[in-house]
């Protein structure tokens, strides 16, 4: 298990491996959007748990089809369901290689960009912290979306419809406790639901994942 | 060690393609598999690998006694031949990739990434992949596509050091490997009339 945390990782660092694009549309997003929306501090300080929420969301779904699609395609896929390890530490693990390369970098980049968003100094805390909680739940709800599409051909499109209402609750949840830790309410309530939308989805989804990819590998 | 297949009935997409499969391979023993493109050779070696459910029948073989190589090598461009061969050996819990970069030929080669390696040099790394999982039944899928003949007399080799070794193969293949011990099925007798009322509709229903 180990040393496919290790591949994965290594394949997203190397030439074409896809580490970074999800980082430099977040990037993008974050500084294109007071160009856009003006340089009114209160306006954009409103907004910006928002912004960043919405860009760490689609940050993460850039990269969701390469999860299991480049693997079906040189037949690597098939050779792990017939391997030893389980199908469900398969799925999990290449969730944890997709956090480690997107939802853990947007976070420690987050803090950054949400200066250019004029995020208030109170609402720094909680954006590291609400993106910390709820990035694996992107991460692993992907996976489990990426595993229903494998096998269809750009399946990127069909892939981004199933999985964004999924998305939904995290988002909500994850901006609104940005929002309450920076007009200096308690945000304890929304990045509790957040880590147990997290928690939820890493304990049961890889089950579901594995289940999915069984059935397209026939 | 023994591979038994009891009445089997293998499916394609809902349809039959190969019924009535009735075999037992003991160790050393390696079954060849001969038939016409579509008559179900990787169907059959994809239900024997156990990624898809037999249609009818049933075979005894544990799911972790086996190594599948199919069409594709599953081999990753940006990793060198050495870097793709040790995830496998890791995953399988094989400790040394040496014997198995000599016994095909990829040692002086094993720095260079797989992206760079010609078709057949991939094809070898792809089956050197078998020796690391130091598994006992081999399912073989057109193994010598784009191998030169030294390379498919290599191969041979190795079958033939695995069979002794206790090994069992089934290998679907067109061309002669040179083994010339091994069992050849022909699997036009099994093929299965393509009907709609062949028993094994209830798929659709």
């Amino acid at each position: 298990m180990k040393a496919l945390l290790f591949r994965d990782l290594r394949l997203a660092m190397r030439a074409g491996g896809g580490f970074g694009l999800g980082l430099a549309f977040f990037f993008l997003l974050s500084v294109l959007v007071p160009l856009g929306v003006g340089p009114e501090g209160s306006t954009l300080g409103r907004i910006a748990p928002g912004i960043l929420w919405v860009g760490a969301l689609l940050a993460c779904l850039l990269s969701l089809d390469r999860i299991f699609a480049l693997d079906f395609e040189d037949g690597s896929l098939e050779f792990l369901a017939t391997a030893p390890i389980p199908l469900e530490a398969v799925v999990a693990v290449k969730a944890f290689a997709h956090w480690l390369v997107t939802g853990l970098p947007l976070t420690l980049i987050a803090p950054g960009l949400a200066v250019f968003l004029n995020l208030p100094p109170a609402g720094y805390l909680w954006l590291v912290l609400s993106l910390a909680l709820g990035t694996p739940a992107l991460s692993v709800i992907g996976t489990f979306g990426a595993a229903l599409v494998v096998g269809l051909r750009r399946g990127g499109l069909l892939l981004s419809l199933l999985v964004l209402p999924l998305y939904v609750p995290t988002l909500i949840l994850g901006a609104e406790a940005v929002r309450r830790g920076a007009e200096g309410m308690a945000p304890a309530t929304p990045l509790a639901l957040v880590a147990a939308i997290s928690l939820g989805a890493v304990a049961l989804l890889p089950y579901a994942a594995a289940a999915a990819l069984r059935v397209n590998l026939r | 060690m023994q591979v038994k297949l009891d009445n089997l009935a293998v499916a394609r997409g809902g349809v039959t393609v190969l019924r009535g499969l009735d075999l037992v391979l003991h160790t050393g023993q390696a079954l060849i598999l001969r038939g016409p493109n579509g008559s179900g050779k990787t169907t059959l070696l994809r239900t024997l690998a156990g990624l898809q459910p037999a249609a009818a029948g049933s075979f005894d073989l544990a799911p972790d006694a086996v190594a599948y190589a199919a069409h594709a090598d599953g081999l990753k461009p940006t990793l060198t031949v050495a870097e793709n061969l040790r995830f496998w050996a890791s995953i399988h819990g094989t400790p040394d990739i040496d014997p198995a970069l000599d016994a095909l030929d990829l040692a002086t080669l094993q720095h260079r990434p797989a992206g760079q390696l010609s078709a057949g040099q991939k094809r070898r790394l792809g089956l050197a992949r078998l020796l690391v999982t130091g598994r006992p039944v081999w399912l073989l899928d057109e193994p010598t596509v784009s191998l030169d003949a030294a390379s498919v007399a290599l191969f041979a080799g190795v079958v033939r050091r695995h069979l002794a070794g206790g090994g069992i193969a089934v290998i679907a293949t067109h061309v002669d490997l040179g083994l010339p011990e091994a069992e050849v099925l022909d699997l036009a007798p099994y093929r299965a009339r393509i009907s709609v009322s062949n028993g094994f509709d209830e798929a659709f229903a």
